[in-house]
């Protein structure tokens, strides 16, 4: 097996046990990168020589025994609206272009605390907002499966370097399902935690009260192991929970399959006594008839394996998308108004001495077309005499969602739905179409609305050799019940079979 | 007949907290360091930063609601303004629009018709923005972002008020409150408390109120003063020629004693307040509240009164003294450890504050400890230097921090209680005066001052006065005796 097709966790013992270094790692990521990034094009900022230097104080960290961590020397990415210090960070727009922080995310110091290394900056959807990492500046990432096709989004890049074998792992983030949706149609696993469990400081910000920073790896183990490092109070943010609400890596890992129980007979364990909710409406009309099939097929097998699987309601299905989008957008409004032009990033050239005109054409020819969009959504539903009418009633639903939630969640430990209502997307398609992109995120953004974690991971492919994933849905802080139910799942499904061990590999996506 | 007008004044003061860091962040609050360098990620705006309030802000916040009588919204949240303008980093101010931290309380001022209650509407927290400086020589505007993040409160007045003088009695009151209560230092001259004056004009007797202005940028409470009357007079003017007040701000030129219309934003105002995601709600507990009506300290009113009662001073003495929280304080400390009241009150209202007008301190600034001021009057009472050395002494405290019995010894000031030294001393003035002596006996007792004098001299000016007199007298008697 190369280097660059472990997952992040058996790297991670490798590199400890002293049979690779972090540096022989970090070079097979970039040796991979090389050769998939034109077709992928997952990265906006790679530096193989600092990633290298990272990897070498790794190595030394590691033989002085300064990491107790399991992924100390691991090869990581990071989204591109996370900080990192002296490293650009851009958002994928131009309005941050060449802008370079002077300080690190929490999320990701913490990662590098443990001795990750950081590879460099992955491709997303302009601000985190679009589903398909085609509203970038530089251009949108493919999928890995078919290259003609969007790999989802808006961490399109950091769920495609994970699909393609150019990193371990990546941490991404979700406002509305920007880590599960494109998770689901790279065929890789990603989880929103709960929001409140991982730090946002230093994340910049689209949607405050719905973003949340999460990771995104090959497996569920990868997943859980990443998310114990990243969670815990960080008093720099104060949305960020309490001691003693965070779980720990264990509690995650706790199902985690060992040598000796792997595929149905440990995923037995894990199944047995979980009780499991099927939100019916996330089937309804509109979702490709090979996502349903992927749901049942998966709900019956963990019925084989000894949970109890029910359909179920939440209700208030037809609000949650515009709840979501005025919410989302109206904090957006305000976030973004930063960016003016005046202290970093993009500054228009000026041809208009005054200060308001300077304003306007800094974020005219800052800011891509979906962001305005947004900016103006959110800049109407909060004007004078309309706040009550949208804002405000969009509040009203979000409260609604949470209840019901909170209803479903004394019957249920996890809820099983896709990730999406379809696999990917041709280029292009959904850019014409804004509408229908917003209404393709009417599986994800619930969880959001309700400040809920939320896991997707690879299922099965569709008709079209398209990874198919499922979404577990768990009640606040508990990120333990959504692994172990993931763990099931794993079992239930068998191996996955990565994209480069098809035939062809990624290059031959085109002719799929 | 011409008509009568009534002013009606409301007031938005701003008061800057005398926290020593930010409300959202730990950078110093510090006045006068150099530009930009009291910032952070936070307080400069930067993308992915994050506010997280500091409790300092939100106590004395809520110190200053009790001490106004106001209520306290247990329940409240910060909400962002948002408005593009480069002092503010993150074009939005976090403050408080729907649930501010007070409301709903009064204070009582004195006015020449007696006192008067004026309501309170609220009390808000939030930040202060940075400073623009602007460079003519350079065509370009620099920002400077220390002030960016300074906590502020802002006190909203009802209308209640008539006059120039019930707004400064109220500024007046406001600023001993908030001293007291050490929540802060309300300089108008280096901005940390700031008004806004509301005011509009109608008819006496009219229920409805007229169309008001806002008016902007008073530095003192002269200025304040002034813009009152001034806007009063131009308002009565622009009704007596039968045209409208403009709801509009204005910005008072103090040089000119006249205002003109601030250039209006572009677009009507529209702060699309809503509540600031990156901020929970605030949630003030019973137990904390009465902690703090517990642990509130003496305001000035109280403190007059044990200060007259405690102390035996004048009603007008303990007014002077109190006037100031920092004068209040150093007295206080100074009575209590040399139990002279009086003298302590003597020396602070006479020499300190001569030496403060000469050299131009607020008294604030003025370095006096407690401990050396008690250890001069100590001195005094028991004799051990004359009143003409105490005063060397005491601006010797005041200018150079000087400890009393190092600079009295430092330079030979102590009395001199030899009684040796003086019988000699006046034994030789007696002697080389036979003159004077003969004078004095023939019934001139003017000599005896010159003889005074002389025996002083002799001893430098360092004997006791009464000493010399008694002894003095004592010789002469017996040289009569004698002769």
């Amino acid at each position: 097996m190369e280097i660059w097709e472990m997952t992040a966790l058996a790297l991670g013992q490798s590199i400890r046990a002293g049979k690779i270094s972090s540096e022989e790692a970090v070079k097979a990521c970039l040796e991979r990168a090389k050769q998939v990034e034109t077709d992928v094009h997952a990265f906006v900022h790679l530096d193989g020589e600092r990633a290298i230097q990272a990897a070498r104080a790794a190595d030394r960290g590691i033989r002085e025994g300064r990491y107790d961590s399991p992924l100390a020397g691991v090869p990581v990415a990071v989204k591109d609206n996370l900080c990192t210090e002296g490293m650009p960070t851009t958002c994928c727009s131009r309005i941050l272009e060449q802008f370079v922080p002077p300080y690190t995310a929490e999320a990701v110091k913490r990662l590098t605390d443990a001795g990750a290394v950081i590879l460099g900056k992955t491709n997303m959807d302009e601000f985190a907002m679009g589903s398909t990492t085609e509203t970038s500046c530089f251009g949108p990432t493919k999928n890995p499966w078919d290259v003609s096709r969007a790999p989802g989004g808006s961490s399109g890049g950091s769920c495609a370097a994970v699909a393609a074998g150019e990193c371990a792992a990546a941490l991404g983030s979700d406002t509305g399902g920007s880590i599960r949706q494109p998770a689901s149609w790279c065929g890789v696993t990603g989880i929103k935690p709960t929001y409140g469990a991982v730090s946002r400081y230093g994340l910049i910000a689209y949607g405050s009260s719905l973003d949340q920073v999460g990771p995104i790896g090959r497996d569920t183990a990868d997943c859980a192991a990443l998310l114990g490092l990243l969670v815990g109070r960080d008093p720099k943010d104060a949305t960020s929970a309490v001691p003693g609400a965070h779980q720990s890596m264990d509690s995650f890992l706790k199902y985690a399959p060992t040598s000796s129980e792997t595929g149905e007979a440990g995923g037995e364990v894990a199944a047995r006594g979980l009780r499991v909710g099927i939100p019916e409406a996330f089937l309804g009309e509109g979702t490709e008839p090979g996502v349903q099939a992927a749901i049942r097929e998966a709900a019956e097998r963990l019925k084989a394996m000894g949970a109890t699987v029910e359909p179920c309601s939440l209700g208030l299905e037809e609000y949650v998308i515009p709840a979501y989008y005025v919410i989302a957008s109206a904090e957006a409004s305000s976030n973004l108004e930063r960016f003016d032009g005046v202290k970093y990033g993009f500054r228009a050239d000026q041809e208009e001495s005054d200060l308001h005109g300077m304003y306007k054409r800094s974020r005219s020819q800052g800011f891509g077309p979906e962001v305005k969009r947004r900016i103006l959504l959110g800049t109407f539903v909060l004007s004078a005499g309309y706040y009550d009418a949208y804002y405000l009633k969009a509040l009203k639903v979000r409260a609604l969602v949470r209840q019901a939630f909170d209803r479903v969640f004394e019957r249920y430990d996890v809820l099983l739905a896709p990730a999406a209502p379809s696999t990917a997307v041709p280029l292009g398609e959904s850019l014409a179409d804004p509408l229908k992109m917003y209404l393709g995120d009417i599986d994800t953004v619930a969880v959001n609305l309700a400040g809920l974690p939320g896991l997707s991971l690879p299922w099965g492919l569709d008709g079209q050799g398209l990874p198919v994933g499922l979404q577990l849905m768990g009640n606040r802080f508990r990120e333990d019940l959504v692994f172990r139910a993931a763990f099931a799942c794993e079992a239930a499904r068998g191996p996955w079979k990565e994209v480069w061990k098809r035939e062809g590999g990624i290059s031959d996506g085109k002719t799929v | 007949m011409a008509k009568q007008y009534e002013t009606v004044i409301g007031l938005e003061v701003h008061v800057e907290l005398a926290t020593r860091t930010k409300i959202f962040c730990g950078c110093s609050t510090r006045f006068g360091a150099k530009p930009n360098t009291q910032t952070c990620p936070v307080c400069a705006g930067f993308p992915g930063a994050l506010p997280v309030l500091n409790k300092k802000v939100l106590e004395y916040a809520l110190s200053a609601g009790l001490a106004l009588n106001c209520e306290v919204n247990r329940y409240s949240r910060f909400d962002r303004k948002n408005y593009f303008y480069p002092d503010n980093p993150q074009n939005y101010q976090i403050s408080q629009l729907y649930l501010p931290i007070c409301h709903d309380g009064w204070v009582e001022i004195d006015t020449g018709a007696g006192k008067k209650k004026i309501r309170i509407h609220e009390i808000h927290m939030e930040e202060d923005a940075g400073k623009l400086i602007h460079d003519e020589w350079g065509e370009c505007s620099l920002v400077d972002f220390n002030r960016s993040g300074v906590p502020l409160i802002e006190i909203v007045s009802e209308p209640d008020m008539r006059s120039a003088d019930e707004v400064i009695a109220y500024l007046e009151k406001l600023r001993d409150i908030l001293q007291y209560l050490k929540v802060s230092d309300c300089k108008l001259q280096e901005g940390s408390m700031r008004a806004d004056v509301n005011l509009s004009v109608r008819e006496v007797g009219s229920e409805t109120f007229g169309v008001r202005t806002e008016m902007k940028n008073l530095n003192s409470f002269k200025a304040i003063a002034h813009a009152v009357e001034g806007e009063r007079e131009r308002q009565i003017e622009l009704l007596e020629e039968g045209k409208a007040v403009l709801q509009e701000t204005r910005r008072w030129d103090e040089n000119k004693e006249s205002s003109r219309p601030m250039r209006s934003k572009e677009d009507a105002k529209d702060y699309r307040y809503f509540p600031d995601p990156d901020l929970p709600p605030v949630t003030v507990s019973e137990e904390w509240l009465n902690k703090l009506r517990e642990s509130r300290p003496m305001l000035r009113e109280e403190r007059k009164q044990v200060f007259a009662e405690q102390y035996g001073l004048t009603e007008y003495d303990a007014s002077v003294l109190t006037a100031s929280v920092h004068m209040a304080a150093l007295f206080e400390e100074t009575a209590k450890r040399c139990g002279n009241g009086r003298r302590a009150a003597a020396w602070l209202m006479g020499e300190a504050m001569r030496l403060m007008k000469e050299d131009g301190l607020e008294p604030s600034e003025l370095s006096l400890s407690p401990e050396n001021l008690a250890r001069l009057i100590r001195l005094e009472e028991e004799g051990r230097i004359t009143p003409h050395s105490a005063k060397r002494v005491f601006a010797a405290m005041v200018r150079e921090g000087a400890d009393p019995d190092h600079y009295i010894e430092e330079n030979g000031l102590a009395v001199v209680r030899d009684e040796a030294a003086l019988e000699e001393a006046v034994r030789q003035v007696l002697a080389a005066n036979p003159g004077s002596v003969e004078e004095f006996r023939g019934g001139k007792e003017k000599v005896f001052s010159f003889l005074m004098g002389q025996v002083m001299r002799q001893m430098k000016g360092k004997a006791d006065a009464g000493q010399v007199r008694e002894m003095l007298q004592a010789h002469l008697g017996q040289t009569e005796k004698k002769l």
